[in-house]
């Protein structure tokens, strides 16, 4: 039982990275949610953001980890031109080539917005700090910028999954 | 009466720096999405974004749509630390920015302009 490096590599891009970053949203949006005057006492608004600090940072280093490992070691992997390659694979067959043109595609383009994303996310947070409870609209600025950030590494998630599924690395 | 959302924000940090960063946002994506459907419309162009011959034009579009994200934020960051802006109005820009971003890196859509 061994993965082969390209195995491995597209675990850490997948599941390890991609994954973690997917999996510490719903604790980020929860923090950002409850960032009210009315839900926080004083004693808890620095506790509160200091989590969130840490959390939105985390997040907006995992992305940017995601998608240079996934352009710059999985990518080339997927798309050599050898007739084995899962691209080439996909694209040998009429009804597999959509996985490529459609899915692939868009996952190897949109992907990339959502470092961007959350790295303005982390920045508001770092930027206000204890002071983003008094700002609420950008508080809700950031929670869209947030929500941006995990809608669009869904997409980039799901299909890269489902493509892996078709044709996997190996 | 003020309601508990109308908090006092007097004494706060200027927002301009943050203006920038969701203006970067937009640009970079708009950068990434413009040079992903130019691309498809040239191949001479596509092949010019090549540098990495492993990566293939990828690497020129993340590479340039990096670096309109950062080097934008530096720039506007510069240009807005001090400025109070009305920061709504930053915001409804930079989500058009990003909802064009978003057009122009879904694949049906550039995939319209592909060279014949």
């Amino acid at each position: 039982m061994e993965l082969t490096t390209r195995e491995f590599w597209a675990l850490v891009h997948g599941l390890l990275l991609g994954g973690a970053f997917l999996l510490a949203f719903s604790g980020g949006l929860a923090g950002f949610y409850s960032l009210r005057p009315e839900y926080v006492t004083p004693a808890g608004i620095h506790e509160r953001v200091r989590r969130l600090t840490i959390g939105t940072t985390t997040m907006a280093v995992l992305v940017w980890l995601t998608v240079v490992s996934g352009t710059w070691i999985v990518y080339p992997w997927y798309r050599e031109d050898v007739p084995d390659s899962p691209r080439s694979q996909l694209l040998a067959n009429p009804d597999t080539e959509d996985w490529h043109t459609f899915a692939f595609e868009w996952k190897e383009h949109v992907a990339w917005l959502a470092p961007m994303l959350a790295t303005a996310t982390a920045f508001i947070v770092l930027y206000y700090r204890d002071d983003l409870i008094k700002n609420q609209t950008a508080r809700r600025i950031a929670i869209a910028l947030f929500v941006g950030a995990f809608g669009v590494a869904v997409i980039a998630g799901v299909l890269g999954a489902l493509v892996t599924k078709k044709a996997p690395i190996t | 009466m003020a309601t508990p959302e109308a908090t006092d924000t007097s004494g706060t940090k200027p927002n301009g720096p943050v203006a920038a960063v969701l203006l970067a946002t937009g640009i970079g994506g708009v950068v990434l999405a413009a040079l992903t459907i130019w691309a498809e419309a040239s191949t001479g162009f596509k092949d010019s974004l090549a540098y990495d011959l492993e990566v293939g034009p990828l690497s020129g579009k993340t590479i340039w749509g990096t670096a309109a994200f950062f080097g934008s934020w530096a720039i506007l960051g510069l240009a807005l630390r001090r400025r109070e802006v009305d920061l709504k109005k930053v915001g409804v820009v930079a989500a058009v920015l990003v909802g064009l971003a978003l057009v122009g890196t879904f694949s049906l859509f550039f995939e319209l302009f592909t060279e014949e």
